[in-house]
């Protein structure tokens, strides 16, 4: 299964993008609001027609203005989680979900509820659940309709942070189920970072840049629509264990790390975001500094931007930081590739939301 | 107190909420959720029984249901005998003077349902049909039975039209409105009294089931 998109449109937003979106894959499309993602996203469910497009999954055809195939809504397998889950408010959790079913099945909606960690809330109505809560039957609902594309549109925006962190590592639990195509509408680059393989860049419309996010993540040019202090790296880190001070013990793979907040059990794989623009860079091994996480690593790339900023690229083992230093830092430093270099982070600058416990074994991320 | 006008009126709004129910989900619906140019005329075509005068209105509908006009010749041909005059004229009369109560109310009840919810049904993969009958009549019923009280209660009291079309032929077309007013000609007052309290009672249940509903219209939505 794959999902194929390729619109042209004038208006109410001038649209100009074409993506595909493999099997199993989450595609993060980022852009900010009134960028037209949302109308790709409609488009792709047949909520809105396009002047020129064409959506394509599998070998079936959704959409081609072309020849003038169109197919109605309801005939197509698609799931979709609205921003506001849009659920219906006269059915329980479980009749919600038997809904998007071809034919009732118990079982099965049990089976989905149980999923998405709402087994015990079936006979409970929208408005009796938080907002997190009727997210996740909004995604049980999803699926249930055993879609060939999963949508999800602005999913986390409706709830408060630590919402939103549950949610997040349900999806990434939710991964391994997940064979279809997934596409995910959002305006936080971080969400996109830490959920998303890819992430395609959509800016008034134009689609900017499209690639794995790792690369996307780090390329000021692809960023300069999103800003570019959003440009980050994501390092994949191991707990250890909880110090006496309130910090706890991260495993990188080139050294130990210490950050606050982290509630994790020893043994959990996370990613972090961290920022470029937090990222400082030292060729001895800083003595007598504040700072206390530092990683020795390589140069591997040196990126430079329109401005007076560089990007320089830092393996860290088997992974990769980025650091966003200035043209004179790197002049002074006379750091190019190759050379060894030591990575400084500061335990307070990774924030809450930028931490995501890793995906399954294997994850793409 | 004439009990055959009372049934007769009773027999009259019935049948006119029994056609009326299907025309206002149907109409109503395309209303709240259609996008069109014509929209505001037709919306002002739909509300205009509501202010023309009753006579004035009685008056056109006479010369639509006429021997010589094609919707009486062609009932004339059907059944034999004339639409003017007759119970199925006042059927007809009566379905269109409560258009405003019965589509206006329907259309509210529709309008109510959130954009999303109805999308979200197309996304479930329910057929249009499926939508109305799982998503959308259930939502909107306050709405839909707002409009079906107004209608009955508001058949009931009609009085100017039910006179210009229908005449007072008893059994046939004399409504209790007219029962009332044929019995205030006879000086029967105590009559007419018994049967106005009667209609009051009606119209009075009538609005606060009405009121109580309205309050619910969008209610389980939130």
């Amino acid at each position: 299964m794959s999902l194929m998109v390729e619109l042209r449109a004038s208006g109410p937003i001038p649209l100009d993008v074409a993506f595909e979106v493999g099997p199993g894959e989450l595609v993060a499309l980022v852009g900010h609001s009134g960028s037209g993602k949302t109308t790709i996203l409609r488009t792709i469910a047949g909520l809105w027609r396009p002047d020129h497009g064409r959506v394509t999954v599998d070998d079936k055809t959704w959409l081609d203005t072309g020849t003038g195939q169109n197919l109605a809504t309801h005939h197509r397998r698609v799931g979709v989680v609205f921003q506001n889950y849009a659920l219906f408010p006269h059915m329980t959790a479980v009749q919600n979900v038997l809904a998007a079913m071809d034919r009732t099945d118990q079982a099965e909606a049990g089976r989905l509820l149980d999923l998405v960690q709402l087994g015990g809330l079936a006979d409970r109505r929208p408005h009796q659940l938080s907002g997190g809560q009727q997210q996740r039957v909004a995604l049980a609902r999803a699926l249930a309709r055993r879609p060939q594309v999963l949508l999800l549109d602005e999913p986390f925006s409706a709830v408060d942070r630590a919402t939103r962190e549950n949610l997040q590592a349900g999806i990434m639990a939710l991964r391994v189920h997940l064979n279809m195509p997934v596409l995910l509408v959002t305006h936080d680059m971080s969400e996109a970072q830490l959920l998303a393989d890819r992430i395609v860049v959509i800016e008034k419309g134009r689609l900017v840049r499209q690639g794995a996010t790792a690369a996307v993540m780090s390329d000021p040019v692809a960023l300069r629509a999103m800003g570019l202090r959003e440009v980050a790296a994501l390092l994949p880190v191991v707990v250890t264990r909880a110090e006496d001070d309130g910090l706890t013990r991260l495993e990188t793979a080139t050294g130990p790390i210490f950050l606050p907040g982290i509630e994790s059990p020893p043994g959990t794989r996370l990613r972090l975001r961290i920022m470029a623009h937090e990222v400082i860079l030292s060729r001895a091994r800083p003595m007598g500094l504040s700072a206390q996480n530092i990683l020795p690593g390589l140069v591997t790339r040196v990126q430079p931007g329109d401005g007076p900023g560089v990007m320089v690229h830092v393996a860290i083992g088997p992974d990769e930081l980025v650091a966003r230093i200035t043209r004179r830092a790197l002049t002074d430093l006379a750091l190019a590739p190759g050379d060894q270099v030591h990575a400084v982070l500061k335990a307070m600058s990774v924030a809450r939301d930028q931490i995501a416990v890793a995906g399954p074994e294997g994850g793409k991320g | 107190m004439d009990w055959t006008a009372l049934t007769l009126s009773l027999e009259l709004a019935g049948w006119t909420i029994l056609i009326l129910l299907p025309v206002s989900v149907l109409a109503g619906r395309w209303l709240a959720y259609g996008r069109f140019r014509a929209k505001g005329l037709i919306e002002a075509l739909v509300m205009l029984p509501l202010v023309l005068p009753p006579t004035v209105f009685g008056f056109y509908l006479l010369l639509a249901f006429g021997r010589n006009s094609p919707i009486g010749s062609f009932w004339n041909g059907l059944s034999g005998h004339q639409l003017v005059f007759s119970f199925e004229g006042l059927v007809m009369a009566s379905v269109i003077f409560n258009l405003p109560f019965a589509i206006q109310p329907a259309q509210r009840g529709f309008e109510a349902i959130p954009v999303e919810v109805r999308e979200a049904a197309a996304c479930c993969g329910m057929r249009p049909w499926r939508a109305l009958w799982k998503v959308d009549l259930p939502l909107a019923w306050p709405g839909l039975m707002t409009a079906m009280v107004l209608t009955f209660a508001h058949t009931l009291g009609e009085f100017g039209i039910v006179l210009m079309v229908g005449g007072s032929i008893p059994g046939e077309t004399r409504t209790i409105a007219i029962a009332i007013y044929d019995r205030v000609q006879g000086f029967d007052m105590a009559g007419a009294g018994i049967m106005s309290a009667v209609l009051v009672a009606i119209s009075f249940v009538a609005i606060a089931i009405t009121y109580g509903l309205s309050s619910r219209i969008g209610r389980r939505l939130t």
